[in-house]
C-alpha cells in the first residue's frame, strides 16, 4: 500500500492521563498513527505499556474521572472523536467503529439472549424492525461459523463456550459493517487450539468485508501471522513502527530486537539459554523527558536520558525512535 | 511393563491417578456424577528432570499436579515421592514428608498474604517445619532472597510493593526454603509479562542445577514448555494422550491432538507464517463431566476412525520411551516395538528419550 493512500482513522499526538491517588500515570504520551482502509495493523506491547488504552481513548471507552484525554486529535469521516458530543459518539461506536473486548467471559450480558444483544446494535443504529434484526444476526452467527445459529440465537452466553463467546463478540462487533474493528487482545483468554480458529476467522472475514483491522496483542507470533503493518509500544508510546516482514527482519529498536529474542519458539533451534531483558518496565509518573528504555537498554548513551527520542524514518514505511543506528543485522553502525 | 532399566533414578511414580469431583444437585446434595478432572494417569519423573505437562484449560493439568502434592484427597491411583506412597498417607505422615515436595503457584498475586512481610513469607515454612533459632532462620532467608535475586533491603517490605516477576520470585523463594527435592510448577510465568517470563525460567534453570531440583512444570506455552522440560507430557480431557522426550516429541509429534496443538501454535516469522500448514480443529473440548464414549479426542480428531468411538485407547510405548494413546498407532506396535528395541533403540535411547514405565 502506497503512503500517501488515504487513511480512515488519523491519531495525532494522542495523550491520556489518569489521576490517581498521590498524582498522575501518564499512560499514552503523544501518540500517532494511521490506520489505511483494509488493513490489518498489529499493536504490540506488555501490559502497561499503553496499548489498550490508546485505543479506548479514540472512542471515549475510558471512565472520566480517572481518566482524562488530555491532548490529541482523532479524525475519523472528516470529525475530530475527540470533540464529538457522548450521543454522537454513541453513533460512531458499533456503527463506524467496532470493538471487541479482551474477555469473552464478561463483556457479554449474562442477563440477556445472545440474539438480543446482536440485534441490539442493528435496531439501534440501522433502524432495522424486530424481524430483519433477526434475519441479519442470524446471517452474522453463521458469518462467524456458529452452527445452528437460528437456535442459539435465543441462548444466553453462559451455554456458549470461551471460543463461542468470542465468536457472538466478533458478531456483534461486525454487526453494522463498520469501517474500523478494534480487537483488544481477542485470543489472550483462550486455548491455543481455540486461537487458532479465530485467527482463521478473522483472515477469512477480512477478505470477505474488507475492513481496517486494528489488532491489540502481546503474542509476536499472532502478529506475525495476520498482521500487513505492526506498531510496537512500551512505555506508553511508539517505539517502532513498520510493516511486518520488515519488522521481524530487520528491527531496529533495542526493545524490539531484544523482545524477538526473548520468546522461544515450538520449531527450530533450541537455544540452551533464554535471552532477558533485565529490568522492569517503567512507572510513567511524569511526562517523559527520557528515552523510557533507557534504563533497560544495552545501547543507551548520554543523549537518551537528557532527552525523548522522537520517531524517525529509517525505511520504507518504517520508523524508529531511537538515536542510534543500527544495520541490518542489528549491530551498532 | 518395564522394559529397560532407567538409566536415572525415578523420584515420582504415579500409578493409576484419578481425581474426581462429585457434581451435586437438589436440596439434599444427593451425588449425581463426577467431573472426571484427572481420569487415570500415570507416568514417572526421574531425579533432576523437568518434566513438561502441557494442555489446554480445562484438561486437569493444574489437577493432576496440585494432586500428586496431595493438595487434594485422590480418588484412586498411587502417587510415590521417593518411594513413599503419599496418596494414603496419614495426615501427620504426610505433614513430615511436606519439606521434600512444594509448590509454586500461578498467580503470585493471590498466593502471597498482602499482611505479612517478605520475611515472614519465606520464613513460614521454616516456623512450621524446623527449629530454627531467630537469627538462624534470618539468615536462611537472607541466603535465599540472594538465590532468587531479591534485595536483602526489601525483607521487611509486603507483596504490593513488588512487580509481578518479583513476587514470583518470593513464590519461588518460599518453595525453596525446606530445600525441597520436588517441586511442582504450576503455570509459573502464565501470569507475567514477556519480557519478564523469561527472567523467572532462567532463574527456575539456574536453581535446578545448582540444587539438583526435580519439577514437574505445568504450562499451556508449548514453546516455553520446549525449553525448560526434558521430557514433555500432553494431557487433554483428564487423560494423558502422549508422553515423550522433548525433541521427539517437538520434531514428529504422533498423537493426533498434540499435532494440532503443535501447529496451532503461532511463530514469530511472518514468512513462515504465511505458508505454513496448520491443522485447524473444529469444535471445543467436551465436558470432562461427560466425556465422549471411546477415546476422548474422538468428537474433534481429523483422523477419527469407526473404533475410536466404541473402543477406549491404551497407552503404549511406539518407541522407547515414548507413549501415545491412539488406535492409529495400535496394529503396528507390537512390530514397530520389537525392532525398536533390537535395532535403532540403543542408538535413539542416547538422545534424551527416557524409558518409562507404563500404567492403566
Amino acid at each position: 500500500m502506497p503512503d500517501g493512500a488515504q487513511t480512515v482513522l488519523h491519531v495525532e499526538g494522542l495523550k491520556t492521563v489518569f489521576k490517581v491517588r498521590g498524582g498522575e500515570v501518564h499512560a499514552v504520551n503523544s501518540v500517532s498513527f494511521d490506520i489505511k482502509p483494509g488493513e490489518l495493523l498489529g499493536v504490540v506491547g506488555e501490559s502497561g505499556s499503553g496499548k489498550s488504552v490508546t485505543m479506548m481513548s479514540l472512542l471515549g471507552l475510558l471512565p472520566s474521572p480517572p481518566a482524562e484525554v488530555r491532548e490529541g486529535r482523532v479524525m475519523f469521516e472528516g470529525r475530530d472523536l475527540l470533540k464529538c458530543t457522548p450521543s454522537e459518539l454513541r453513533k460512531v461506536r458499533g456503527l463506524g467503529v467496532g470493538f471487541i473486548f479482551q474477555d469473552p467471559m464478561t463483556s457479554l450480558n449474562p442477563v440477556f439472549t445472545v440474539g438480543f444483544q446482536i440485534m441490539e446494535p442493528l435496531r439501534r443504529h440501522l433502524g432495522m424492525n424486530k424481524e430483519a434484526a433477526r434475519k441479519r444476526a442470524q446471517e452474522l452467527l453463521e458469518l462467524v461459523n456458529i452452527p445452528d445459529a437460528a437456535q442459539r440465537l435465543g441462548d444466553y452466553p453462559h451455554q456458549f463456550s470461551g471460543g463461542m463467546r468470542q465468536r457472538v463478540m466478533i458478531a456483534i462487533a461486525l454487526a453494522c459493517d463498520p469501517k474500523v474493528l478494534i480487537a483488544d487482545e481477542p485470543t489472550t483468554a483462550l486455548d491455543v487450539t481455540i486461537q487458532a480458529q479465530i485467527l482463521e476467522l478473522v483472515r477469512e472475514l477480512r477478505h470477505k468485508l474488507g475492513m481496517a483491522i486494528v489488532w491489540i496483542t502481546h503474542d509476536l507470533g499472532v502478529i506475525a501471522g495476520i498482521a500487513d503493518r505492526v506498531i510496537v509500544m512500551y512505555g506508553g508510546q511508539i517505539v517502532e513502527q513498520a510493516p511486518v516482514k520488515e519488522l521481524f527482519a530487520h528491527p531496529r529498536h533495542p526493545y524490539t530486537r531484544a523482545l524477538l529474542k526473548t520468546v522461544p519458539s515450538v520449531r527450530g533451534a533450541r537455544a540452551a539459554k533464554l535471552n532477558v531483558i533485565e529490568g522492569q518496565p517503567p512507572m510513567l509518573t511524569a511526562v517523559p523527558t527520557s528515552c523510557p528504555f533507557r534504563p533497560r537498554c544495552a545501547n543507551a548513551i548520554e543523549r537518551c536520558a537528557a532527552e525523548n527520542p522522537l520517531r524517525r524514518k529509517v525505511g520504507p514505511g518504517h520508523d524508529v525512535a531511537c538515536f542510534r543506528d543500527f544495520d541490518e543485522k542489528g549491530a551498532l553502525a | 511393563m518395564l522394559d529397560h532399566t532407567p538409566t536415572k533414578k525415578t523420584l515420582v511414580e504415579v500409578d493409576g491417578l484419578r481425581m474426581y469431583f462429585p457434581i451435586t444437585a437438589g436440596l439434599l446434595r444427593r451425588k449425581v456424577g463426577d467431573v472426571k478432572a484427572v481420569d487415570g494417569v500415570s507416568f514417572n519423573i526421574y531425579e533432576g528432570e523437568t518434566l513438561g505437562l502441557v494442555g489446554e484449560s480445562g484438561c486437569g493439568k493444574s489437577t493432576c499436579g496440585r494432586a500428586l502434592l496431595r493438595l487434594y484427597n485422590v480418588t484412586e491411583g498411587s502417587i510415590r515421592i521417593g518411594g513413599v506412597d503419599i496418596a494414603t498417607l496419614s495426615h501427620d505422615a504426610l505433614r513430615r514428608m511436606r519439606p521434600t515436595m512444594q509448590m509454586v503457584f500461578q498467580d503470585p498475586q493471590a498466593s502471597l498474604n498482602p499482611r505479612m512481610t517478605v520475611a515472614g513469607i519465606i520464613g513460614e515454612p521454616l516456623d512450621e517445619h524446623t527449629k530454627l533459632s531467630h537469627s538462624e532462620k534470618l539468615e536462611r532467608i537472607y541466603e535465599l532472597m540472594d538465590a532468587v535475586g531479591l534485595s536483602r533491603d526489601f525483607a521487611n517490605r509486603y507483596p504490593h510493593a513488588f512487580s509481578g516477576g518479583q513476587r514470583q520470585r518470593i513464590g519461588i523463594a518460599r518453595a525453596l526454603a525446606l530445600s525441597p527435592k520436588f517441586i511442582v510448577c504450576d503455570e509459573p510465568i502464565a501470569a507475567l509479562d514477556v519480557s519478564i517470563q523469561a527472567q523467572v525460567v532462567n532463574l527456575l534453570e539456574e536453581l535446578q542445577d545448582r540444587l539438583g531440583l526435580t519439577y514437574l512444570f505445568i504450562s499451556h506455552d508449548l514453546s516455553m514448555v520446549r525449553h525448560i522440560a526434558d521430557r514433555v507430557a500432553v494431557m487433554y480431557l483428564g487423560k494423558i494422550v502422549e508422553l515423550a522426550g522433548r525433541e521427539a516429541l517437538y520434531e514428529s509429534p504422533k498423537h493426533p491432538y498434540t499435532q494440532a496443538l503443535l501447529s496451532a501454535v503461532p511463530e514469530p516469522n511472518p514468512e513462515n507464517e504465511s505458508s505454513r500448514r496448520r491443522i485447524i480443529l473444529t469444535g471445543d473440548v467436551p465436558s470432562p463431566a461427560n466425556p465422549p464414549k471411546g477415546c476422548n479426542f474422538c468428537t474433534r480428531c481429523p483422523k477419527v476412525m469407526e473404533i475410536c468411538h466404541r473402543v477406549e485407547p491404551a497407552s503404549r510405548e511406539i518407541e522407547p520411551g515414548r507413549f501415545v494413546a491412539c488406535h492409529l498407532y495400535e496394529t503396528a506396535t507390537t512390530a514397530e516395538t520389537t525392532a525398536a528395541h533390537n535395532s535403532a533403540g540403543k542408538a535413539r535411547l542416547s538422545n534424551d528419550n527416557q524409558p518409562t514405565q507404563q500404567g492403566v
